[in-house]
């Protein structure tokens, strides 16, 4: 199966790890991954902050860098959501419009196209370790993302997953959000951090970049022993090193 | 109290919130308490996804068709003998029931908890003329003798207080000598209040739904304070938004069940009272003389527009319940009688972006709130027109924003100017980089590393690694853990 990554640009300037995992995870699980390299931003910042023109040229550059492609796959819900959003950013433009609904038939998040479209539920992966999982308000209320990354998660060997209280509560990214209102966006992380905390977890797991960055930005700042990881990095665990050992 | 309860500036009001630990405390725990009730009553349904549609389904045929509705209304009314008064502005409804007031002479009036006449700030118009103007839902009570205090949910308006600072108020302001236990609070207020239902001239409601198709009003409480409001006086006023409206009784039975359930997780509620005009003659109670005020204040500017579905809303509270931005700046920090996300759409439609422009940028856009919504108000979509509007149309955004959206466009738009931009970047943040982390960012970054760290650009993007990789260069070796 031929797949076309869209790595988003918080993954490739800050977390290139959760894209390599992904490439990883995907070839492992039988598919061709290809990047095209024209792509750059799905225009969720500038959609959000009310700059519709800025962020229809985002999207219409995205269109076009992904028109040849027969799957597109991204590690992050928030920015599968705003492709979603397209149809209706576009709605004026009816060629466009168009455009936008065969991107949008043929994008998936990550576990969501592992899960749904692969229809695998175990990638064989390995993590011995003591964990809780951020649901991701977008991935989970906008892109409708059920169960797929806890199906995942539960078949990963030696990971003990924890349930995460106030699940249902963000994390207070919201990406402009956590610096326009810096207050009120650090006392939902913090709240976040504290929830975690109380799991007794060693390591959050998620599937978005952007609520990974403000809650591993705010354990930092806490000098917290618990890690962030990518769910992509935690579903190609063990198993790579696995065989690398079988060299 | 009308709509606008502070002239301070928006972040000192959410400071002031964010240092209240104890209304934090407060709202927290009945934000769990209300929201987990909501979950099991909607559960109990069973299919609780069905009655939201037909929810939905009811609220947007109604205001698709508002003006045949509030014909059919207005007419029933005064077929059964009661007065119709629209009101295109808060002071010609608050103006219209002055009159009244003073028509009848009355001095002293109950009133039964509604929103729409704090919006018309119709307590301090008739406080002017010299009535007494008691508030007998004892939520609103409370506020009301603690100096006016203005409410901070519109279910609970009282949310953000516990029962020491209720006997405290008590205490000080009407006498009150016994425990902080709610029982004994409770029947004192019951033995005050008792005296204000059987001395009042005159009652005035507010409306949770109006019935075109008979005339009928209907309130819903748990106290039944809207009853006595509603039977000894001689005289009723009922004061409403316009859209709160439905076509049948029928209907109501599905709007009424739907926001008990979403409001407080009841499948009804104690008393829900149907009124249909003056008392007939013969009857026992009810007034004898009927008064429906139907306030427009803005709403109709929303008609047609993007906005029109916020006047779906049937005041239930649920996106309040769910909001984690409401739970810690509580509901004084909005700045209007309509808090949460419900409040940050509706308050600058009805009172402008001059006084509201901040409450759009107060939501991490969660879409809790439209999760919640019992009739599928896509709240966080309006949040994001709201922005739109302040940035496209009103010119309203900060210049520095524009900037970086002019410079966001050409670099998403151009992936050579991307790729050179984001190669560029771990260069320029070198300086304040230690360990692949910036404590002390700066520009657009100061904000975000006051309270937390924030990832140095990689010098290897991800493009460059997929690139080498392309070519034969790959590392299947050593990663760095970032």
């Amino acid at each position: 199966m031929k797949v076309s990554l869209f790595v988003t640009c918080l993954s490739d300037i800050f977390y290139p790890e959760a894209g390599k995992h992904t490439v990883e995870l995907l070839e492992k699980l039988g598919c061709e991954v290809d990047f095209p390299e024209q792509q750059t931003c799905c225009g969720q910042p500038a959609f959000n902050s009310g700059y519709h023109k800025e962020a229809k040229a985002a999207a219409k550059h995205l269109i076009e860098a992904f028109e040849n492609a027969d799957y597109v796959v991204t590690p992050s819900g928030s920015c599968a959501g705003m492709v979603h959003e397209y149809k209706k950013l576009l709605r004026d433009e009816p060629d466009w419009r168009e455009k936008a609904e065969r991107l949008i038939a043929k994008t998936y998040e990550l576990t969501q196209f592992i899960v749904n479209v692969l229809k695998v539920e175990d990638v064989h992966a390995v993590l011995p370790a003591k964990a809780t999982y951020h649901t991701s308000c977008h991935m989970t209320r906008l892109l409708k993302v059920g169960d797929a990354p806890f199906r995942l998660l539960n078949n990963v060997k030696g990971l003990e997953l924890k349930p995460l209280p106030h699940n249902y509560d963000c994390c207070g990214f919201g990406g402009t959000f956590a610096v326009k209102m810096t207050p009120i966006s650090e006392e939902m992380v913090d709240a976040k951090v504290k929830h975690i905390e109380e799991t007794g977890a060693e390591v959050l797991i998620g599937a978005d970049c952007g609520c990974l960055m403000n809650i591993g930005g705010r354990l930092t700042r806490k000098g917290s022993p618990i890690r962030v990881k990518h769910i992509a990095e935690v579903l190609n665990s063990g198993v790579k090193k696995h065989a690398d050992e079988n060299l | 109290m009308p709509m606008k309860i502070s002239d301070a500036p928006f972040f000192d009001r959410v400071e002031k919130g964010l240092n209240d630990q104890f209304m934090r405390n407060a709202v927290l725990s009945a934000q769990d308490r209300l929201r987990g009730r909501k979950l099991l009553a909607a559960e109990e349904l069973g299919n609780w996804e069905d009655w939201r549609a037909l929810g939905e389904e009811i609220r947007s045929h109604t205001l698709a068709n508002l003006d045949y509705y509030l014909q059919q209304l207005s007419e029933n009314v005064a077929k059964l003998g009661g007065h119709v008064f629209f009101a295109e502005t808060a002071e010609e409804a608050s103006g219209y029931v002055k009159r009244v007031v003073q028509e009848k002479n009355a001095k002293k009036i109950v009133k039964s908890k509604s929103m729409v006449t704090e919006e018309i700030n119709l307590n301090a118009v008739l406080e002017e003329i010299g009535c007494d103007v008691v508030e007998t839902d004892l939520g609103e009570y409370i506020l009301q003798i603690d100096d006016h205090d203005p409410p901070s949910h519109i279910v609970a308006p009282a949310l953000h207080k516990n029962k020491e600072q209720i006997r405290d108020t008590f205490r000080e302001k009407k006498g009150y000598t016994k425990t902080e236990k709610p029982e004994e609070l409770t029947m004192f207020a019951r033995e005050l209040l008792r005296k204000e239902f059987l001395s009042a001239d005159l009652g005035i409601t507010g409306c949770n739904f109006a019935v075109a198709e008979s005339g009928s009003i209907a309130l819903v409480t748990n106290e039944g304070n809207a009853r006595l409001v509603t039977t000894i006086p001689k005289t009723q006023i009922t004061v409403m938004g316009m859209e709160r409206i439905v076509p049948t009784w029928e209907d109501l039975d599905i709007m009424v069940s739907l926001l008990c359930r979403s409001a407080v997780g009841q499948k009804l509620t104690s008393y829900i009272t149907g009124l249909t005009g003056p008392r007939d003659e013969g009857a026992v109670d009810g007034p004898e003389e009927f008064h429906l005020v139907i306030v427009d204040n803005k709403r109709s500017e929303a008609l047609g527009t993007a906005f029109q579905s916020a006047l779906h809303c049937i005041r239930c509270a649920a996106c309040i319940n769910v909001c984690p931005v409401y739970s810690h700046v509580g509901g004084h920090s909005y700045g209007s009688i309509y808090p949460g996300p419900i409040g940050a759409v509706l308050s600058p439609i009805l009172g402008g972006y001059e006084d509201y422009k901040e409450l759009p940028y107060a939501s991490s856009l969660c879409a809790a709130c439209t999760e919640a919504c019992p009739v599928k108000i896509p709240l966080h979509e309006l949040l994001i027109e709201h922005r739109r509007q302040i940035v496209e149309e009103e010119g309203l955004a900060p210049k520095s924003e524009k900037l970086a959206m002019k410079t966001f466009k050409l670099g998403v738009s151009s992936p050579s100017l991307y790729k050179m931009g984001t190669k560029a970047a771990p260069l320029m943040l070198k300086p304040f980089t230690d360990n692949q982390i910036i404590e002390k960012g700066p520009g657009p970054l100061k904000d975000w590393t006051e309270s937390r760290n924030f990832p140095a650009p990689k010098k290897e993007r991800f493009r460059d690694w997929f690139d080498r990789r392309t070519k034969g260069e790959g590392d299947n070796a050593k990663r760095d853990n970032s």
